[in-house]
């Protein structure tokens, strides 16, 4: 599980950092979406996995720590996805006003545009 | 009473929100709460002075599980640096904004940025660190593109995404930190760090805060965001960030870096020392080759950060002193000379050099206003800026800092070259076309008094370096002296 | 054109999904759910409701304005932080728990919590809506 989630990990940073490097800026925030889902992973992974077990104490208020998960990562990533979602948000709309103003979502036609 | 410096502003944004589109009682609102964010600001200082750092928990969990504020000199006078400066922007933004912008939310975003950076300085726990950038950083966004012009999209892109793979960096780091150290809390894991044997593992998560916090600092390899963005919103937003949001990057890297870095200290200093180098040189150089005032003095804050970097490096209680002697004076001298740009493009309507002109002969009030703060960043005594340089060029010789220090001479030179160079294009020369017959508009009384003040401090610090210096040499004890951050935190 | 089926669906749907959403708030305190998803999930019922007859109808549907949603949010989650402060004397931000009894063992357990979390709900709520009907009406 440990190997596959590496793999996915490694493979969100691969096509984010593609993304990156094109010229549409519609790509450009997919890549900071994958990237953010990236760092989510990665966070979810450094709590250690374990299948099935929950982040709660038992009914009688012992704690076996072997038996529970971490709960800090998740409540990282649960706020990261929050912080995520409002950013996401504002760069679509972001986009969605450079399209509207300029008529062009890529990069360098933008700069030819400006040049005098 | 640490959290009110978080907890004013917030309680500012929910009354803004509800008087949304009264524009006089919203003004009215960001002058008071601002206030008595500085007032709070002064009352830290003060019990910091006295009893030395403290610390609260939020939610009175004990240290290292809750989230720790903690105040230091340190952040005491940065938190009441900030507080000063937000209140001069707010009052220079009065009679400088355009209705449009503040009805769109100005006043509601720069009490968010305020939020954010106050939280950024008094935050004892990296996670929390990433929240408050964050609040920090979705304010500046809106804040850059606030109007929707085709320059200012433009530049936005570039600032956005660049700072959102910084944060993401950022976030990166903290998931390794917190994988191989099982803690968040900044004190806990300082303690941690110095028992831990996986040296590799440290080094490469500090080398990614390294590099996220260089992100938001601009310094050498990462500043593109910021001549891009800096000089395409209005001149009082520009001010604002210049005067807070790299200087929170720079506070972030002088605490982690006193704090975490426990193994390989001369290769990070090193590293540090060729950053800070190649960022002073690098951006004045640029500075030096542009001719729109926004755009020079944009730079600059690059060479400027270069300098604060240096200090990191120096890692001698005399650098440290001087890196944050020098942040302050930047604050206060950078944000003056945009808010003395902002005056004359409203009085002459341009910030082209070539355009400008013979300021001195028609308002040398004016004049003097850009001078004052222009002669600070090149570092002439008795301004603040002279004092800055001073403690770091004497820390750093002291170190036995050579090269570095023999830079940092030699930019200043050319740092005095293109602030000449403002003054003889925009304020000395003679219109360029005579006939023409120019458009002089008056300026807004509020943003004139504001810049005014602002002069004044800035004499004020120059002037009672003396007085002042012994409380920055013992912020820059309190830095460096890890165990006491500790002791401050975990008891 | 808007289509009849999304008007009649989304006329429909806008009751089942502004009560789920409320369902999501209260249930989020011991299970699966909370204030962010049940704010989702409000606004996007107006959202949907947006779709369906334009932002103009939305606006004058929902009467509280959208800048107003946000601010109560924030000013109740602001609340829920000092409430501890105020009342006990307690830390910032501790949670505070009142038991109403009803009737015999049953009791009606609220906490600041709740509170913080109805914040969170109307702040997305609000936000969603602010983002996606200044989108619609540009568009």
């Amino acid at each position: 599980m440990l190997t596959l989630l590496a793999v996915i990990i490694g493979f969100l940073y691969a096509s984010s950092i593609y993304m990156f490097l094109r010229r549409s800026i519609v790509k450009l925030v997919l890549g900071i979406v994958f990237l953010s889902h990236a760092t989510n992973l990665l966070l979810f992974v450094t709590g250690g996995l374990r299948s099935g077990e929950p982040a709660f104490t038992a009914e009688d208020g012992t704690v076996d720590l072997a038996a529970v998960s971490d709960p800090l990562p998740q409540a990282l990533i649960l706020t990261a996805i929050v912080i995520g979602l409002g950013i996401t948000a504002f760069s679509l709309v972001l986009v969605y006003r450079f399209h509207q103003e300029t008529g062009t979502v890529d990069l360098d036609e933008m700069a030819e545009q400006d040049k005098p | 009473m640490l959290f009110l410096p978080v907890i004013l502003p917030l309680a500012a944004i929910v009354l803004l929100l509800f008087t949304y589109r009264m524009k006089r009682l919203q003004q009215w609102i960001s002058i008071i709460s601002m206030s008595a964010i500085t007032v709070q600001a002064v009352m830290i200082m003060n019990r910091v002075v006295l009893d030395g750092p403290f610390a609260a928990q939020a939610g009175g969990w004990p240290a290292p599980f809750g989230i720790t504020f903690t105040a230091d000199l340190l952040s005491a006078i940065l938190l009441l640096a900030t507080g000063v400066l937000s209140l001069i922007v707010t009052v220079y933004s009065i009679g400088f904004m355009d209705d449009t912008r503040k009805t769109a939310g100005f006043w509601i975003l720069i009490h968010g940025l305020v939020t954010g950076v106050n939280g950024s300085f008094l935050t004892g726990d990296i996670f929390n660190l990433y929240v408050w950038f964050e609040v920090m950083l979705i304010s500046s966004f809106v804040l850059v593109t606030l109007g929707a012009e085709r320059k200012q999209l433009h530049g936005a892109i570039k600032y956005v995404v660049l700072n959102l793979i910084g944060s993401v960096i950022f976030l990166t780091a903290i998931g390794l930190m917190y994988g191989q150290t099982g803690t968040l809390n900044m004190a806990d894991l300082a303690l941690r760090l110095r028992e831990s044997e996986h040296t590799g593992l440290i080094n490469s998560s500090l080398m990614l805060f390294f590099i996220a916090f260089g992100i938001k600092a601009a310094v050498f390899p990462f500043y593109f965001w910021l001549p891009a963005s800096y000089p395409t919103p209005p001149v009082a937003i520009t001010a604002f960030f210049a005067g807070t949001l790299t200087k929170v990057g720079v506070y972030v890297i002088l605490r982690f870096y006193n704090l975490f870095v426990v193994t390989d200290l001369a290769t990070w200093q090193i590293i540090v020392m060729i950053v800070a180098g190649v960022t002073m040189v690098s951006g004045v150089l640029m500075a030096a080759s542009s001719y729109d005032i926004r755009k020079i003095l944009s730079f600059h804050i690059i060479s400027q950060i270069g300098y604060m970097i240096m200090g990191v490096g120096i890692a001698t209680v005399l650098g440290l002193a001087g890196a944050i002697y020098f942040i302050v004076h930047n604050m206060l001298s950078k944000t003056a000379t945009f808010l003395a740009a902002g005056l004359i493009y409203k009085y002459l309507g341009s910030y082209d050099l070539k355009a400008l002109g013979w300021i001195y002969k028609d308002y040398p009030l004016l004049a003097f206003l850009f001078l004052l703060p222009a002669l600070s960043l090149a570092g002439i005594p008795p301004t603040p800026g002279f004092f800055g340089k001073f403690f770091l060029i004497y820390g750093g010789f002291q170190a036995g800092a050579w090269t570095i220090t023999i830079v940092a001479i030699l930019v200043s030179i050319i740092t005095l070259f293109s602030m000449v160079k403002i003054w003889n294009e925009a304020i000395w020369k003679k219109i360029p076309d005579e006939s023409a017959a120019r458009q002089k508009n008056p300026l807004p009384l509020t943003s004139l008094w504001a810049t005014i003040v602002m002069a004044g401090l800035i004499i004020a610090l120059g002037l009672l370096t003396g007085y002042l210096s012994g409380y920055f040499l013992e912020a820059g004890r309190q830095l460096m002296d890890v165990d006491l951050y500790i002791r401050t935190v975990l008891h | 054109m808007r289509s009849e089926i999304l008007k009649i669906a989304a006329l429909h749907l806008k009751p089942l999904l502004l009560s789920l959403s409320l369902i999501l708030l209260i249930r989020g305190h011991n299970e699966p759910g909370g204030g962010f998803v049940g704010g989702l999930m409000a606004g996007t019922a107006y959202v949907l409701y947006g779709m369906a007859f334009g932002a103009e109808k939305t606006r004058q549907l929902c009467m509280v304005k959208p800048f107003l949603l946000i601010g109560l949010g924030l000013l109740f989650a602001l609340v829920s932080g000092l409430l501890a402060l105020l009342l006990t004397g307690g830390a910032i931000m501790e949670g505070i728990w009142f038991s109403i009894p009803v009737y015999g063992d049953f009791a009606f357990k609220l906490g600041s919590p709740l509170l913080f979390d109805s914040g969170v709900y109307l702040l997305v709520a609000g936000m969603l809506m602010l983002v996606m009907l200044s989108i619609m009406e540009e568009g």
